[in-house]
């Protein structure tokens, strides 16, 4: 019945892994495009200069606090090693601030044009009509821009703490290496939600600049002006003038710190701070009662991790969220040739 | 083997809102043949091979190739069946051969067999200079010709082919002609070709069905769609004569035959019951008019097309009339 020879062995073969050959296929293309494109590059060198120049600022600072050699310095020598990623230097902000702001670039960079270049190339109809199930285009894409972002980011994690090692001659600790092994996590499961923000809007949009310009926007917004925003809300809702003040002041500092929380950015800077820094008990306020009896002493890693637990929780819930969206759009869309 | 039904849909419909793409599309394919589905943009072409290839979900009716369901076995049938977009396009930073061994190992194909068969392909559509090259430099007729080694790498039973001959140059289309020809003749392949370029298409179709506004009003053999309308309707005659006086009009009408004669663009039409070319230029050369221009109308395929359209565009009008078809209506007067 068949006409060609080749044809009665393959589908005995393709049938036990036509979907798995199909993904890796792609998700191997997907790595390579990364890899080899010049904006990952670009990407890939601007974090690098900046975790060399934020090495610099922490080493000069941590070196200056060890030159006037007081107990009373904000750094603690317990946590040395950890410090080298918090502490900024005088004009430098610190590796985790630069995460923080660039982890987003990163995703955007890796993501904004990655279902509308299939489709401007014309490569998407071809691409779907071989035998492979549709999701696993979207699933391919995803996968290799998450892994990519691991690599970036535990590469770099890993490059501050060998250059740490050689300026300050002090190797971390284990529960260091911890903390720091849960911050990296952290970064990528942040610039992920980034990623898969710029997939969203890339399958949404039919331009690649739209869907770049809209993730821009909405970063800049939650980076810089949710915080803004979030104040007047609060200032508006709980004013803070007159008598009222007394009696506001509690549920304007919850109202600010609710809306802020809704933005990834502050999510993850919480969530650092505190895995960075064994001296963080708790988020927002606490009451003196609260504090009275506490042993003052260091948090525990799973006592910290304990802390951030609902950021971590939100932060991949979000990065779901967007993924599940792309998903869902990309699948519902139609395949036209155009 | 030969009347073995490949392709199949019943009672195909597919809405987009409120626009009907598709309407009740009944079509059977046999195995090995090559089928042309023609219609004029927008007619529903598209959709319905996205509809085979299960791409896009029917609003109704079933679609089956070789007795898998199109909704059910997307991806059993993209095993099977190939297809080549119009404007096809490639992975512009990596190489001709790159593109190949990308969708080789889509269908879960590798190795040295992999290797030998993109070769082979590469060789048969004549792009095996090129094929080194970044495909961000190739040209139309190269992509197309790439597309057709990326349709052929999972050997497929079926080929799917969306205005092949968009935007290539007419030697292209004359190589194109004859390999999609070789497919089907030494391959045995079917071949599905949807376009709007007759003359192209009308050279290597067994059969074809034209398609109007998501309805196929017409579906045979090129001859037998000709004498189906010389059967139903008069045959027309184009004329060019000289000198053109009002005696030759007169003359015209009243010879035997003639039913109506109409003078436009510098030639007259001539509807007539009856094959009489012979005898009308006879008589034309017996009173001194200088015969320069003679075209019997029907038989080609545009002639068909045209008078499908018309055929079509009557019966719909009549039913019902949106502004959508007032407005195609009027662009086909133009």
């Amino acid at each position: 019945m068949e006409a060609s020879t080749s044809l009665p062995s393959k589908p005995s073969r393709k049938s036990t892994g036509a979907y798995s050959s199909g993904m890796a296929a792609l998700y191997q293309k997907e790595m390579s495009d990364h890899i080899n494109s010049p904006r990952f590059l670009i990407a890939f060198i601007l974090l690098l200069v900046a975790s060399a120049a934020s090495i610099y600022g922490a080493v000069s600072s941590l070196a200056s606090a060890a030159g006037s050699a007081d107990s009373a310095s904000s750094i603690s020598s317990d946590y040395l090693f950890l410090s080298l990623f918090t502490t900024s230097g005088s004009s430098i902000p610190s590796f985790a601030s630069f995460l923080a702001f660039l982890g987003p670039l990163v995703g955007i960079v890796l993501g904004f044009d990655a279902v509308s270049r299939e489709r401007s190339q014309g490569t998407l109809n071809r691409l779907v009509s071989q035998p492979i199930h549709r999701d696993s285009v979207i699933n391919g894409k995803f996968l290799a821009g998450v892994s990519v972002i691991f690599l970036l980011v535990f590469s770099l994690g890993f490059f501050v703490c060998g250059f740490g090692i050689i300026y300050i001659g002090i190797a971390p600790t284990w529960e260091e290496i911890i903390r720091i092994l849960a911050f990296l996590l952290l970064t990528v499961i942040y610039a992920s939600f980034w990623l898969g923000l710029a997939i969203y809007f890339s399958t949404v949009c039919r331009h690649a600049a739209t869907a770049a310009l809209a993730c821009i926007a909405i970063w800049i917004f939650v980076s810089f002006f949710l915080s803004m925003i979030a104040g007047a809300i609060a200032s508006a809702v709980y004013p803070l003038t007159g008598y009222g003040q007394l009696y506001n002041q509690l549920s304007n500092y919850n109202l600010t710190l609710w809306l802020e929380r809704v933005s990834p950015y502050y999510l993850f800077c919480e969530a650092i701070s505190t895995i960075l820094n064994p001296n963080v008990r708790s988020l927002g306020i606490t009451s003196m009662n609260a504090y009275s009896g506490a042993v003052a002493s260091y948090l525990s890693v799973d006592q910290s991790l304990l802390l951030i637990w609902p950021h971590v929780v939100c932060m991949l819930a979000l990065t779901l969220l967007f993924f599940v969206l792309s998903y869902v759009s990309f699948m519902r869309q139609e395949i036209r040739a155009n | 083997m030969a009347d073995e039904i490949i392709i199949q849909t019943q009672g195909l419909v597919k809405n987009y809102g409120s626009v009907h793409a598709v309407v009740g599309l009944n079509l059977a394919i046999r195995k090995g043949e090559v089928f042309g589905l023609l219609g004029p943009n927008g007619a529903g072409k598209t959709t319905t091979t996205l509809m085979l290839l299960g791409l896009t979900a029917p609003t109704a009716g079933t679609a089956q190739i070789a007795g898998l369901d199109c909704v059910r076995n997307p991806v059993e049938i993209k095993k099977i069946a190939g297809y080549l977009p119009d404007n096809v396009g490639f992975y512009s930073d990596m190489t001709g051969r790159e593109n190949l061994r990308f969708t080789g190992r889509l269908n879960g194909l590798g190795g040295q067999e992999l290797e030998t068969r993109i070769d082979g392909l590469l060789a048969r559509v004549n792009m095996t200079e090129a094929a080194d090259r970044k495909a961000g430099t190739y040209s139309r007729g190269m992509k197309q010709r790439l597309g057709i080694a990326d349709v052929l790498l999972k050997d497929p039973q079926i080929v799917i082919m969306d205005e092949p001959t968009l935007g290539i140059d007419p030697e292209g289309i004359r190589e194109l002609m004859a390999l999609i020809r070789e497919l089907s003749e030494k391959d045995g392949r079917t071949i599905l070709i949807s376009s709007h370029q007759l003359y192209q298409v009308q050279q290597i179709c067994d059969r074809v069905g034209i398609f109007v506004r998501g309805h196929l009003i017409a579906c045979g053999r090129i001859e037998d769609l000709g004498k189906q309308l010389q059967s139903d309707q008069s045959y027309v005659l184009e004329l060019g004569v000289r000198p053109d006086t009002p005696e030759l009009k007169t003359f015209l009408e009243s010879f035997p035959g003639v039913v109506q004669a109409r003078f436009e663009n510098s030639l007259y039409t001539l509807q007539t019951n009856g094959d009489i070319h012979t005898e009308l230029t006879r008589a034309l050369l017996d009173k001194h008019f200088d015969v320069y221009h003679l075209h019997q109308r029907g038989g080609d395929l545009d002639e068909i097309y045209r008078r499908y359209f018309e055929k079509a565009g009557e019966q719909n009008g009549s039913q019902h009339e949106s502004t959508e078809q007032a407005v195609e209506k009027k662009h086909r007067r133009v």
